[in-house]
């Protein structure tokens, strides 16, 4: 992780921007987070209590078929889809789920862009028995339909949000509005590395379970560190959650893949760190890269994958970036949608369209290294989820035959 | 003068003052302009100016909606500047700039205070940047005499107020419960033992915001604290029958 400078600083970028009737509510985390950290047997329970509902240590797969297939690197899948809910970001979920036990706080509220964090957020709050909002753009709970069903079915309320760009952003804003109403009783479980401190700090530390397991893995299947990892970031949960163990492996190259979209030169893209759209700001609680205007007002974003669909990015990678030690680059929708149907065909594995952005870099790399070395893909979740936008997507006949069938007999009450 | 020498020499006449909100650009600054005179010509002591910003995660509805439509009507920074800058020169009352700390960061600290200065702003409400994070900003503050307008919540500790207190001018923006603006709030015992703890941190005057909507409201104050906020009230009453009706609406409320 990058050096601390001043309390909740990575370099130049993180800090806590947050209203004052938020100021003791952070007081209150930061003491009970510090004191979790400091307590070697709340890692050894939240290590039991993922290992018992949820499956880790997820595997790490050796892709053979695509290692042959590029002819290169040999090719590992870190398999964070089979975590319970499909996705990596149940390590945090859980993780802050033993925090609120232990504040006592009796409510739940989280934002979420593709579904997912939002789903692990309901599974938790149904489990440790909590009340549970979860805030949604609009244009995601049309995206991400699936998931909304099973949250709702597991008792969390889901409320879309209507303004702004009505996506990830702008559920995030909404998530901080309910949460200085009702603070007193509530915690606001942030779905990924970003917002004002300590979320990127914890939110990390609780995803670094990934990078650990990962290392162990590697060593055993290939018997040393690998090459490069790749990683999708959209805040950069999962990506941190790799990386994090291999920082200081100066061999190891860390590679950061945005959503391109529809590519840099259109504009509609999330492109922060691998590009030039993006300046310094300060918004959501913590100064990083933004993507907005030069008055400062956040941009529109673009990508097929919800979960990337975002302004801001890490503060922690900001600074990861800053220092050289992660590299960025980019993945087109077309790309991305290429690079799932390649993996589906060669290793029958569905990576959520989110994840399948690290899969097109590590494609594009595979051919440049030598089988002696590895390379590992960080699969954040899988592509289950995405049935509908991915259906759409391949235009596929059967499917659409489906949906219109279907609809017919819902429309005529059946 | 200073902002709160000005305040002062206002309550030698008056019980309590009336301070007022307007999104700049929203719905446009011909009716921005009409409001202000308005709002003046009936007797409002100060007057807190946002400038629009696409992320405003304090505001409530009413709020949320005058940002995104300033915002989208093509309402700029520099014509918030230029615009704060007639309005000093037209009205004899003090006027602020109240926005999120990216609008001011972007700009750059220093050029915005500069203009600040020039436009004849007295001071700054910034919700999302507490004095922890605002190092450079207050010494600013001191060098544009500009006066930085510190927020007190009911959630704020004795400690929290006084350090805050200690970082602020001006007066001392008391936000009167949790939540966002514009939901109203009844002055209830909570409330008044809240200003108690608030007038016993600072010698600062004590503005009290955050869902004031007719002159009750605004009696139950007085003593208690030394300005009212009427917020997104005003708003809803342009929105619904136009700024012909901010006037009375001030009026009556002392």
């Amino acid at each position: 992780m990058g050096t601390k400078d001043k309390q909740g600083f990575f370099g130049n970028w993180g800090g806590a921007y947050i209203p004052e009737v938020l100021h003791q509510t952070f007081e209150e985390l930061n003491a009970e987070f510090t004191k979790c950290k400091n307590d070697p047997a709340f890692w050894q329970d939240y290590v039991e209590l993922m290992s018992t509902y949820s499956c880790r240590p997820t595997p790490l797969t050796h892709a053979e078929n695509l290692s042959r297939h590029f002819g290169g690197a040999q090719i590992y899948i870190k398999r964070e889809d089979l975590n319970h809910t499909g996705a990596h970001k149940a390590n945090n979920v859980m993780g802050q789920g033993l925090l609120v036990k232990r504040m006592g706080k009796k409510r739940v509220i989280a934002e979420t862009g593709a579904g997912q964090h939002g789903m692990a957020t309901a599974t938790m709050a149904a489990k440790f028995g909590l009340e549970c909002t979860i805030y949604m753009g609009e244009e995601d709970v049309r995206r991400q339909r699936p998931n909304v069903f099973w949250m709702e079915k597991m008792g969390a309320t889901v409320v879309p949000v209507t303004d702004g760009s009505r996506t990830l952003k702008d559920a995030i804003n909404e998530a901080f509005r309910d949460w200085v109403t009702n603070v007193d009783e509530t915690h606001y479980v942030f779905g990924t590395v970003c917002g004002p401190h300590p979320f990127p700090e914890m939110v990390a530390w609780f995803q670094s379970i990934i990078g650990l397991e990962a290392a162990e893995q590697i060593i055993k299947y290939h018997g040393k560190m690998p090459a490069r990892i790749f990683a999708c970031v959209g805040g950069g949960s999962n990506a941190m959650g790799i990386f994090k163990r291999f920082i200081p492996e100066s061999g190891v190259e860390l590679v950061g893949v945005e959503a391109g979209g529809h590519g840099i030169a259109t504009g509609l893209h999330a492109v922060r760190l691998s590009g030039t759209d993006a300046s310094p700001g300060v918004a959501q609680g913590y100064k990083t890269m933004f993507l907005q205007d030069d008055d400062g007002q956040m941009k529109e974003t673009h990508s097929v994958a919800a979960g990337l669909d975002y302004v801001g990015v890490s503060p922690i990678l900001s600074d990861l970036w800053e220092k050289g030690r992660v590299r960025f680059e980019s993945a087109t929708d077309s790309e991305v949608m290429a690079a799932l149907d390649l993996t589906m065909k060669k290793e029958g594995i569905i990576p959520a369209l989110e994840s399948t952005h690290a899969f097109v870099q590590a494609f594009k790399e595979a051919p440049q290294l030598t089988p002696a070395d590895a390379i590992i893909i960080n699969m954040s979740g899988r592509g289950d989820k995405d049935i509908f936008t991915i259906a759409h997507a391949f235009n596929d006949p059967s499917w659409k035959e489906f949906i219109i069938k279907r609809g017919l007999e819902y429309s005529q009450g059946k | 003068m200073q902002l709160e020498q000005q305040l002062r020499d206002r309550l030698e006449k008056k019980d309590i003052l009336l301070m007022t909100h307007i999104v700049l650009g929203y719905p446009s600054f011909d009716t921005n302009r009409a409001v202000i005179r308005q709002m003046v010509e009936n007797g409002v002591d100060c007057i807190e100016m946002q400038i629009p910003f696409s992320e405003p995660m304090a505001d409530g509805p009413v709020i949320v909606k005058a940002n995104q439509e300033a915002i989208k009507n093509g309402t700029k920074v520099a014509d918030c500047l230029a615009f704060a800058a007639e309005m000093t020169a037209s009205h004899d009352i003090p006027f602020l700039f109240m926005t999120y700390y990216n609008i001011i960061f972007k700009y750059g600290e220093k050029a915005f205070f500069e203009k600040a200065h020039a436009c004849g702003i007295k001071g700054f409400i910034v919700p999302d940047l507490p004095p922890e994070e605002g190092e450079s900003f207050l010494q600013l503050t001191a060098e544009y005499e500009i006066a930085p307008l510190l927020i007190f919540a009911p959630t704020s500790t004795d400690e929290r107020m006084r350090v805050l207190a200690s970082h602020g001018r001006g007066f001392i923006y008391c936000v009167a419960r949790r939540g966002v603006t514009g939901t109203k709030s009844v002055i209830g015992q909570d409330v008044l033992d809240y200003l108690k703890r608030c007038r016993e941190a600072t010698s600062m005057p004590l503005a009290v915001g955050f869902g004031i909507q007719d002159r009750d409201d605004v009696s139950a104050l007085i003593g208690m604290a030394d300005m009212a906020v009427i917020g997104s009230q005003t708003i809803r009453l342009v929105d619904e029958k136009g700024a012909g009706a901010v006037g009375p609406f001030i009026a009556g409320l002392r």
